[in-house]
């Protein structure tokens, strides 16, 4: 084995070109246990602890450039209110030790459908920031996940940064494990609403080979907001909606059985947090659209 | 490979690192710390924590080669750390003073838990977290207690004021297999009380 320690973005590309088969490593908290189990024997460990840029953010108009190393840790400390989404999911991460050597970067990195940053990935809407030494280009979220722990990077790529579109509406997470810390999830769903084009977007990880996305439930509920007028109106969701939207996110899982738990489980579950999520999030809606309408 | 860092205030270095090992490993089996406990190897346990750069990890993640020119406490640097950062010092040794007053390797080898009325002017004074979990009876088996010790040092120099919501979630990456953790709960609140009375 080799140990590459590249001082710079650019030497870590050049490295990678090179090495095509270097694992990179950055928290470690997924390479280093494959390695310690013996599960794993890369030729060359890519060591990005170096490269500074990695670990910085920028809060733009539209969107959050988070760098891959960004560690959970940050990001629940600083980036609460421009991700509310995945700053719950980052909560729900393991321990603070673990919290404070992960990043985004290593989740998409390791494509594990259970990783915990993608349901809200997925429902925030992102773009993940791909490069090698042939260039540079941006992968959308949608696209990025291509198997069981398989990604759409190429074996030069690296990933730069994620860039998140900002909240324009309420976000919410959730996540099924057995207790409150230290859990891979059984499950887990992030919602997020976006009344600026009035739509949806979902994310639920654990229960399909791939993180994936409700898009019918999507739809459905698009459909049902601006028919009802609940995103001008601030009414309650009807309870057949929620009935209905919960069942479409129940009917978009491909899980399977596990010794976390059973495949009917986890449809049941994505179910019950889709459900509970859209409440959360409708109430914060109608709330703050409440607030606006007092102050004026 | 070669690794050069500082442990508990001391530069060090060690030789013939594999690329694969990891710090935990290096702590334990190179520089004769064994304070840090190596149980699941998978950061699931929290035994093995210790401070990198002032931040705590699971040193069975961290591969060695990564904490090249870095900082690490250990629990057998707490003491020190703990009296360093009560005098306003340097307690992480990243100031540019490191090895100036930090433990050497071996007097952090030599060292043993001592409590303040068997001091014999030898070593340091137990940290008030160690002492804490002493008095409070905070400790089992004992397996866990290194890396509790840390990750509820670093807590109260964080959070000088904590809730047990605030104790627990900061303790929820360290398991106690005796499962003894109500008294590990009256221990990280003896030593909050006690930090902030000033005692």
């Amino acid at each position: 084995m080799d140990f590459l320690r590249p001082a710079s973005w650019e030497e870590a590309l050049a490295a990678k070109a090179e090495h095509p088969t270097a694992v990179p490593i950055a928290g470690g908290t997924d390479v280093m246990v494959e390695i310690n189990f013996d599960h794993r024997r890369p030729e060359y460990l890519l060591d990005l602890n170096r490269v500074g840029d990695l670990y910085e953010w920028e809060v733009g108009e539209d969107s959050v450039r988070l760098g891959a190393s960004v560690s959970y840790t940050k990001i629940m400390e600083n980036l609460r209110a421009e991700l509310p989404g995945l700053a719950l999911a980052s909560h729900t991460v393991a321990s603070p030790q673990i919290r404070n050597r992960g990043g985004v970067g290593g989740n998409l990195g390791t494509a594990s459908p259970a990783g915990d940053a993608h349901p809200a990935l997925l429902a925030a809407g992102a773009e993940v920031e791909a490069e090698s030494v042939r260039g540079t280009r941006r992968i959308p979220i949608d696209e990025f996940y291509t198997g069981v722990k398989r990604n759409a990077l190429a074996p030069d790529e690296l990933i730069r940064a994620v860039h998140i579109k900002k909240a324009d509406g309420p976000q919410q997470y959730s996540k099924v494990g057995t207790r409150n810390a230290m859990v891979i999830a059984v499950c887990a769903f992030g919602l997020a609403l976006h009344p600026e084009t009035r739509t949806v977007r979902t994310g639920i990880g654990s229960a399909a080979p791939t993180p994936v996305r409700a898009k019918a439930a999507e739809e459905f509920l698009a459909a049902a907001l601006e028919e009802g007028g609940f995103w001008d109106n601030g009414k309650i969701v009807t309870p057949s909606v929620a009935k209905q939207f919960a069942e479409l996110c129940s009917a978009a899982c491909n899980p399977i059985d596990d010794v976390r738990g059973t495949a009917s489980y986890r449809r049941h579950a994505v179910g019950v947090m889709a459900r509970r999520t859209l409440t959360w999030t409708w109430e914060s809606y109608r709330g703050a659209r409440n607030t606006a309408k007092g102050a004026a | 490979m070669r690794v050069n860092f500082t442990v508990n205030g001391r530069p060090q270095e060690a030789d013939d690192v594999w690329e694969g090992e990891s710090l935990l490993y290096v702590l334990r089996e190179r520089m004769g710390l064994p304070g840090s406990k190596n149980a699941c190897e998978q950061g699931e346990c929290g035994s093995c924590t210790v401070r990198l750069d002032g931040v705590p990890v699971c040193s069975c993640l961290v591969a060695a080669g990564q904490v090249q020119g870095r900082d690490v406490v250990t629990v057998e640097g707490l003491a020190e750390f703990a009296q360093q950062r009560a005098e306003g010092g340097c307690a992480s040794g990243a100031c540019g003073t490191a090895g100036a007053a930090g433990t050497t390797l071996d007097e952090a080898r030599r060292w043993q838990a001592k409590g303040a009325d068997s001091q014999t002017g030898e070593g340091v004074e137990l940290a008030p977290i160690q002492q804490a979990f002493i008095d409070a009876g905070a400790v089992q088996c004992g397996f866990c207690t290194p890396g509790l010790l840390v990750a509820a040092d670093e807590m109260l120099e964080r959070n000088p004021n904590p809730s047990d919501a605030d104790i627990r979630e900061a303790l929820s990456g360290n398991l106690c297999r005796c499962t003894g953790y109500e008294k590990i709960m009256d221990a990280v609140r003896l030593a909050a009380a006690r930090q902030s009375e000033g005692v």
